[in-house]
């Protein structure tokens, strides 16, 4: 029963639940750590279930009145499916190497991209002033952010000797060590996390939402079910995106233990790194956030690409 | 208490609705986020879009201008929501109970679930409110 099987990782293990949860309590890592941030005690480990619950299941869903009701309510599906997707590929693929296929990396990076399209839309369909502003910034974002990311994600290729399949990094990542160990490694890592930053809409690079000019942005006129599944789909996002770090630099995630304990602790400081520079930076304006990205930043991850194509 | 009410109290957004305060109140609504008092402690955060919100937050004499704002605004919220009507003002239209432009008070135009007087109300005040509050939400159960 293969339909089962593929059933059970897309919804189970490690596809949806599985990740959501992880999501879920990454995201109260965020909040909780914010809060230290600021001297605050922040709220208990729980907080984020309960909201997404909530909207989930106890709170009235508002559709506008002239909106095209498959887009508005079928965009934050398609989010999730997509989070979902990416996440059972990267850790089905980290425990059988050989489970993927030719170019699965192209179609994460792809899927990657999906979730940020889905809000869009939503968004311009919803029919709201601030709800397009927001999502007009969310483009400019994604424009600004996807070349320099595609660079660094070249530099594993490059180095793996042109390897376009995520398990055969893993496998010469674990023959020949760590991607991270060499100059371009370390430089498009930066470049990397600054792009997943953006990716996940955290300050410097959150004005698509901005709460303090344009009231939530792109999520202006969600509301209940709709709202959760979007809050939902950025968790999931939470988690994949440092685990296709880990899976790029740091070799994958292993099921031994000395292995998953250093995974565990490479993700939570990934996690914390990004939640310090959302804390430690104010909103930047969305032209510079386009000059940063494909000035200095697609720079060096274009320094990092040749350093790499040179074997350093 | 149902798992409902446990979790309807646990997370509490709230949208914050000026109808023509004096900022006084807007500005103790901000202490309440500070370490000091620290209300995301207990699941409560500010929103910025009325239809992610579980409470309208009104502060304000409510003037004649913003009542068919405030009505229009009650009716965006998603249910079950609840209405706080914050200070002097917004409890009865305070000092302003006879200007020319305040209208009526704000549970003439919307029903209020609570009240918390002061001018401003200090952030204890709010805190002791809203466990008014979520004690009123679990007793809605028992009923």
């Amino acid at each position: 029963m293969k339909i089962f099987e593929y059933l059970f990782m897309f919804l189970v293990f490690p596809g949806f639940i599985f990740s959501s949860t992880i999501g879920l309590l990454a995201g109260w890592v965020d909040r909780k750590l914010t809060a230290r941030v600021q001297w605050r005690v922040g709220p208990p480990w729980y907080q984020n279930f309960v909201d997404v619950i909530k909207l989930l299941f106890y709170k009235e869903t508002l559709i506008p009145v002239n909106v095209s009701k498959p887009i508005f309510l079928g965009m934050p599906l398609l989010s999730l499916a997509s989070a979902t997707i990416v996440s059972t590929i990267l850790l089905v693929i980290s425990r059988f190497p050989q489970a993927g296929f030719l170019g699965d990396l192209i179609v994460v990076i792809y899927l990657l991209m999906i979730p940020a399209i889905a809000l869009m839309l939503g968004a311009f369909a919803s029919e709201n002033p601030l709800a397009s502003l927001g999502a007009s910034r969310e483009m400019k974002l994604m424009l600004a952010y996807e070349l320099p990311f595609i660079i660094s994600v070249l530099v594993p290729v490059i180095k793996c000797g042109y390897a376009i399949k995520v398990g055969d990094i893993i496998t010469y990542q674990s023959l020949h060590g760590h991607i991270i160990a060499g100059a371009s490694g370390v430089i498009s890592f930066i470049v990397m996390l600054l792009c997943v930053q953006a990716k996940l809409g955290f300050a410097p690079f959150d004005m698509p939402e901005a709460e303090t000019e344009i009231m939530a942005g792109s999520y202006i006129e969600y509301s209940g079910k709709a709202l959760g599944v979007f809050k939902l789909s950025k968790a999931i996002l939470l988690f994949v995106l440092p685990v296709l770090m880990i899976i790029l630099y740091f070799g994958g995630i292993g099921f031994d233990v000395e292995t998953f304990i250093k995974n565990v602790a490479g993700y939570l400081a990934i996690l914390a790194a990004i939640v310090v520079i959302k804390n430690t930076n104010p909103r930047v304006r969305i032209d510079q956030a386009v000059r940063f990205f494909w000035g200095p930043v697609t720079a060096l991850a274009i320094i990092s690409a040749v350093l790499a194509y040179f074997g350093y | 208490m149902g798992l409902k009410e446990k979790i309807l109290t646990k997370s509490l957004y709230v949208f914050h609705l000026s109808s023509g305060s004096c900022n006084n109140c807007d500005i103790e609504i901000l202490d309440c986020l500070t370490p000091r008092y620290d209300l995301e402690r207990f699941g409560i955060v500010l929103v910025g879009s009325v239809k992610h919100a579980d409470a309208l937050l009104c502060t304000g004499s409510t003037n004649r201008l913003c009542v068919p704002r405030i009505k229009k605004l009650y009716e965006m919220m998603p249910k079950p929501g609840f209405v706080i009507a914050w200070g002097a003002c917004g409890s009865s239209r305070g000092v302003f109970k006879d200007s020319y432009n305040t209208g009526s008070p704000l549970d003439e135009i919307i029903p209020v679930d609570l009240y918390i007087p002061g001018c401003p109300p200090k952030p204890e005040a709010v805190i002791a409110g809203v466990k008014k509050l979520l004690d009123k939400v679990n007793a809605v159960k028992k009923k």
